[in-house]
Formats: C-alpha cells, structure tokens, sequence
C-alpha cells in the first residue's frame, strides 16, 4: 500500500504547529487507499505529542528520539529519514515550508534522486506522480511542476494548507537509529531567540504590515499593539523599511523576503509595489491603510481606509481590544 | 583561502512576468535582467572573506546561456578574481542545475562554496543545499553572517522567531541571506579590469531533469475591494465587516 511520509517538525522538544499542516497537505495528495504517516525526530521525549497528529489524518508516526538529535544537524536528520523512506513503498515526502524544512527537504531529495518543489500550494496526483503547484517569481506567475519519479519530496507553503482536526490516535513507532560520527556535519551549537521567539510572518495567521508611511521605526509600535490585540498576528514589513534598516529582513513580504498566505493581511502605509503584491497577493483577505486613494495596493485590498494611519491605527486597536474583552 | 559563489541572472524584481507562447515559461522580451540580490549577497561575503584573508581567490560560477557570461562581467567588476560560465541549454531545473555545479566542484578545491539563499525567478530554495549533498559537505542555508577561524566555520542561521548558530568544518557549503553583506558597487576601474579578467565556458555537466514545468498562469485577479470609508471613523465599520462578513477575527 503506498504511503506518504509527513515531516513534523520539532524544535526545542516540541512539534510544532507547522508540521500538522505537511500532515494535511499529505492527506490532500493521499489517494484512496494510501496511508499517511508522520516522522518526528529530536531528544529525548520529543515523541510524546506523536499520538496526537493522529487527530489530523496520520496513521502512524515514526519516532526517532536521540540525545544525539537533540541539535538539529541536516545530514544526520538526513540520513535518519532517507533510511525511513528507503524501508518503504513511500510516494512522496511532505515537509512544512519553514527554515527547517526548507534547509532539510532539497538534501533529501539530492541524497534520495528524487525531484523536488518547495512552497507548494497545492498537490495532486496524477497516475503515480505528484504534480505540484507553485508560485514562481514569488507569485507574480503560478507553476504547474510534474515530478517524475517516485518518491517526490516537497514543502508546502505555511496557511496553503487547511488543518482538519478529527479525533484518532497514530501508532507510535520508535525508529531504529544507527548514526555514526560521519554523519553530523553542520550542527546548531546555539539558538539565538528574537523577543519571546515571535511568531514568523510567513506562518502566522494574521500579518500586519507596514510600509514607509509610518515614517519612523519607532512608529512601529503602533502595529506592534495592533498585532497583540489581534493574537496570532506577527508584524511585517515592506523592503523599503527594510532597506531602511528600520526592520530586521526576516519580517520582510515580498520577492526579495517571504510570500505569504494568511488569512487575514493589513497593508498599512504600504503603497504596493509589484514586488510586494507578488508576495501578499495569496492573501484571504487584505485590509489597506493609506492615505493616497489612488495607491496600488487598494486595487488588491478587499476593505480599505483612507486617511491617516496615525489616527486609523490606534482607533482600530482600541475597537479590537474592546471586541476582545466583551 | 579560496571561495567559490555561484550566482545567477535572473528578472529584475520590478519585472512583470509575461507567460511566453508555450506556456511554460516566462517572456524575456523587454524585462531587464539582473544578478539575483541574493546571490549579490554572497559575493560581498566571498570578497570580505579574501580580504580579511589577506590572500586567496575568489572564483565566480554559473549556470546559463551564453547571456549569463554578462553576470559573471558584473561579478568580476565587483572584484571576483575569475568565473566560469557552465553552458547549458534553457533553463535546467534545479536538480539538474545542482548537479552541474557539483561535478565542476569536485574538479577544483575549495574552502567554502557561497549561494545566495534562493534565486528570485523560480524560488527554489534548494540548489546550495543540494550541492552540498552531492559533494557530502556540511551545509548552512539562510546565513545572514558567518565567521572562518581557521577550519572552523561558526554560521548564523535566520529561522522562525530568532537565529541558530550553526557549526561546521571546512570545505564547507553556505546559502545567504541579507544580513550586514551589503553588497559593494563596481567602480569604473573594476568594470575596467573585469573586462581582462579570466571567464572560462564549458559544457554544463546536468544530469537528468526529476521535474518539469507544465503550465504556468497568473494568479487570480482580486476583486477590486471597497473603500470601507475615510478616516478613523470608518474603523467600526471595518471591524464589523472582518467580524460578520469576512468571519476572520
């Protein structure tokens, strides 16, 4: 019975919420009759959410918890999966789009032969190979990639993917580790956590951005406060601010940062720039904030307001804060 | 200390991508083409590194068309010491492209192989790190600065929500990001001197395709949305339709 293989990312001994996102882009491609499984690597303990990924469609999870895993190293997390894929009839390999998956995914695919697409946005199959779609140019152009062979290894683009959750419990199978020293090459010494490891725009729900009409880094403050009222938001940026230095690159949206796919996507004195609206486009629903009526991004925006962000901003924090607290 | 940075030609960022007649790829009639910013990165890091050396080399590859030769000119003014331009075909997909490299790798030595994190045209994301397989080399992707003591290389990774610090020996592999290597213009007198500078061509060693582009096609229009209202007085408003309408906080 042929199976797909979803990497669920840990960090830090827990799984993260990425990884039950590659479970439900694996049970999209799934055909009838095909299992999903679930692989998760790390420390000691690592495995005790396993179980749990059974409530979003995995049937089985593959557990490899080693004081030597406990610090991510690619090529030993490499070899540890390719040995896993290898056991078995698996035809396709779904990792989460983010820095691990990003990082580890294409040296799978180099170590296994096999093709490889990264930030999908949908999968299917096709007879027994998968096609990918994908955008390209951060999605200024949308692609259609058949990968020839089996197994096909993929990333999947954070939010593209809608998590169903059911109840079930995966089998929990511990993996047969045998590493040697060769295989650590890179290993992370050390994690360096930005304030209170703030969620990442390109896995976050809900982004607010901003763009040179706040005029001031320290203006920034006020889509900070929006942010946390919010929850589950994480603050943007446009490359102008960026190229400022006003912001760090890792929050900037756009051809030459991250493309997004929340749900929710405030623009806020953000022009909209063909760069930036490539990398937001995918975006449920865009709110725009600005005060010139005819800038590009009201083209794209499903609500806007015009007017001035330092008056609109705070007044849409307090009207959220409000909703929250009634 | 010798470096060697692979780059790649690839649209402007302020192109608009017109799918061509076969549908499969994108027109490059009339778009300006440029050195992937990423990969501009990875030049600055590579000349910082031979400065800081003192000596060494730092050797320019790419894989191209014959057009590709004048992104290798550009790296060269920027002070690269020689290139080489592996000649393919088209435009190899990234296994085949990771291929190449790595067969022209494992002709020359090498201390650290630098990409920029990804290509800005078809967003791979993949060829350092595949590179770095093939050639069984410990690999960083997403490097915003690293430092070389020695054979010890210590490499920060940009992840979600902070940086690793990542440790590795060399030979050694790194994909970067935008970080403190802004990259340096070429002066008049660099643009000179490249021009003199060694470009060597030579068939692209690819191997077989394992993917292929079918179709492509433009995202969905947006509707054009509505103007909610102007000024802070629109904001109930817009609360209530995100709340009601649009259900999404």
């Amino acid at each position: 019975m042929p199976r797909i293989l979803a990497f669920a990312e840990a960090r830090e001994g827990t799984i993260r919420p990425v990884a039950r996102e590659a479970v439900a882009a694996a049970r999209a491609l799934a055909a009838a009759g095909d299992e999903v499984e679930a692989v998760v690597l790390g420390g000691a303990g690592v495995g005790g959410e396993a179980a749990g990924l059974g409530s979003v469609g995995a049937s089985r999870v593959h557990v490899g918890e080693s004081d030597a895993l406990k610090a991510y190293s690619p090529e030993a997390y490499t070899t540890v999966l390719a040995g896993l894929v290898r056991s078995g009839d698996y035809r396709a390999v779904v990792f989460p789009g983010s820095a691990m998956g990003k990082d580890l995914a294409p040296r799978l695919a180099a170590r296994l032969g096999a093709g490889y697409a990264s930030d999908c946005t949908g999968l299917e199959l096709e007879g027994e190979e998968v096609v990918a779609t994908r955008p390209r140019y951060a999605g200024k152009v949308f692609a259609r990639e058949r990968i020839t062979g089996s197994p096909a290894v993929v990333t999947v683009r954070g939010n593209a993917f809608a998590v169903e959750e059911g109840s079930g419990s995966a089998e929990v199978v511990p993996l047969d580790l045998s590493l040697r020293e060769a295989d650590f090459g890179a290993i992370v010494c050390e994690v360096r956590s930005g304030a209170a490891a703030k969620l990442d725009v390109a896995e976050a729900p809900i982004v607010v951005s901003g763009g040179r009409g706040l005029r001031d880094p320290a203006n920034f403050k006020l889509l900070e406060e929006l942010a946390e009222v919010l929850g589950n938001a994480a603050v943007g940026a446009s490359r102008a601010v960026v190229d400022a230095g006003w912001r760090p690159h890792s929050d900037q949206v756009g051809q030459t940062g991250k493309t997004v796919a929340p749900q929710l996507y405030f623009a806020i004195g953000i022009s909209g720039a063909i760069q930036h609206l490539a990398g937001m486009r995918t975006a449920k629903y865009i709110v725009a904030i600005n005060k010139d009526p005819d800038a590009p991004i009201f083209k794209v925006a499903d609500y806007g307001i015009v007017g001035d962000l330092f008056e609109i901003v705070p007044r849409l924090t307090e009207e959220i804060r409000r909703l929250r607290s009634s | 200390m010798k470096i060697v940075v692979c780059v790649k030609r690839v649209p402007d960022t302020e192109a608009r991508i017109r799918i061509a007649g076969d549908g499969r790829s994108a027109d490059p009639a009339g778009v300006k083409f440029i050195t992937n910013p990423y990969d501009e990165f990875a030049v600055e890091a590579a000349l910082r590194l031979r400065e800081a050396a003192g000596e060494g080399e730092v050797v320019a590859l790419t894989v191209g068309g014959p057009e590709a030769a004048e992104t290798l000119r550009a790296v060269l003014a920027m002070g690269a010491d020689r290139a080489v331009l592996l000649r393919a075909e088209g435009a190899p997909e990234g296994n085949a492209v990771a291929e190449a490299i790595a067969a022209e790798l494992r002709e020359q030595s090498f201390d650290v192989a630098l990409f920029g994190m990804k290509a800005i045209d078809d967003d791979l994301q993949a060829v350092g790190a595949m590179v770095g397989e093939r050639l069984q080399l410990p690999t960083a992707t997403s490097v915003t600065e690293f430092r070389v003591e020695g054979s010890r290389v210590t490499a920060d990774r940009e992840v979600e929500g902070g940086i690793e610090v990542v440790e590795l020996q060399t030979p050694c592999v790194l994909t970067i990001t935008k970080g403190p290597y802004e990259p340096r213009y070429a002066s008049l007198k660099g643009i000179m001197a490249a021009k003199k500078k060694p470009l060597e061509e030579k068939e692209a060693a690819t191997g077989e395709a394992r993917s292929r582009v079918e179709s492509l096609s433009y995202p969905p229009e947006r509707q054009s949305g509505r103007i909610v209202g102007q000024g802070p007085d629109a904001v109930p408003e817009l609360v209530r339709l995100l709340r009601e309408e649009a259900k999404v906080i």
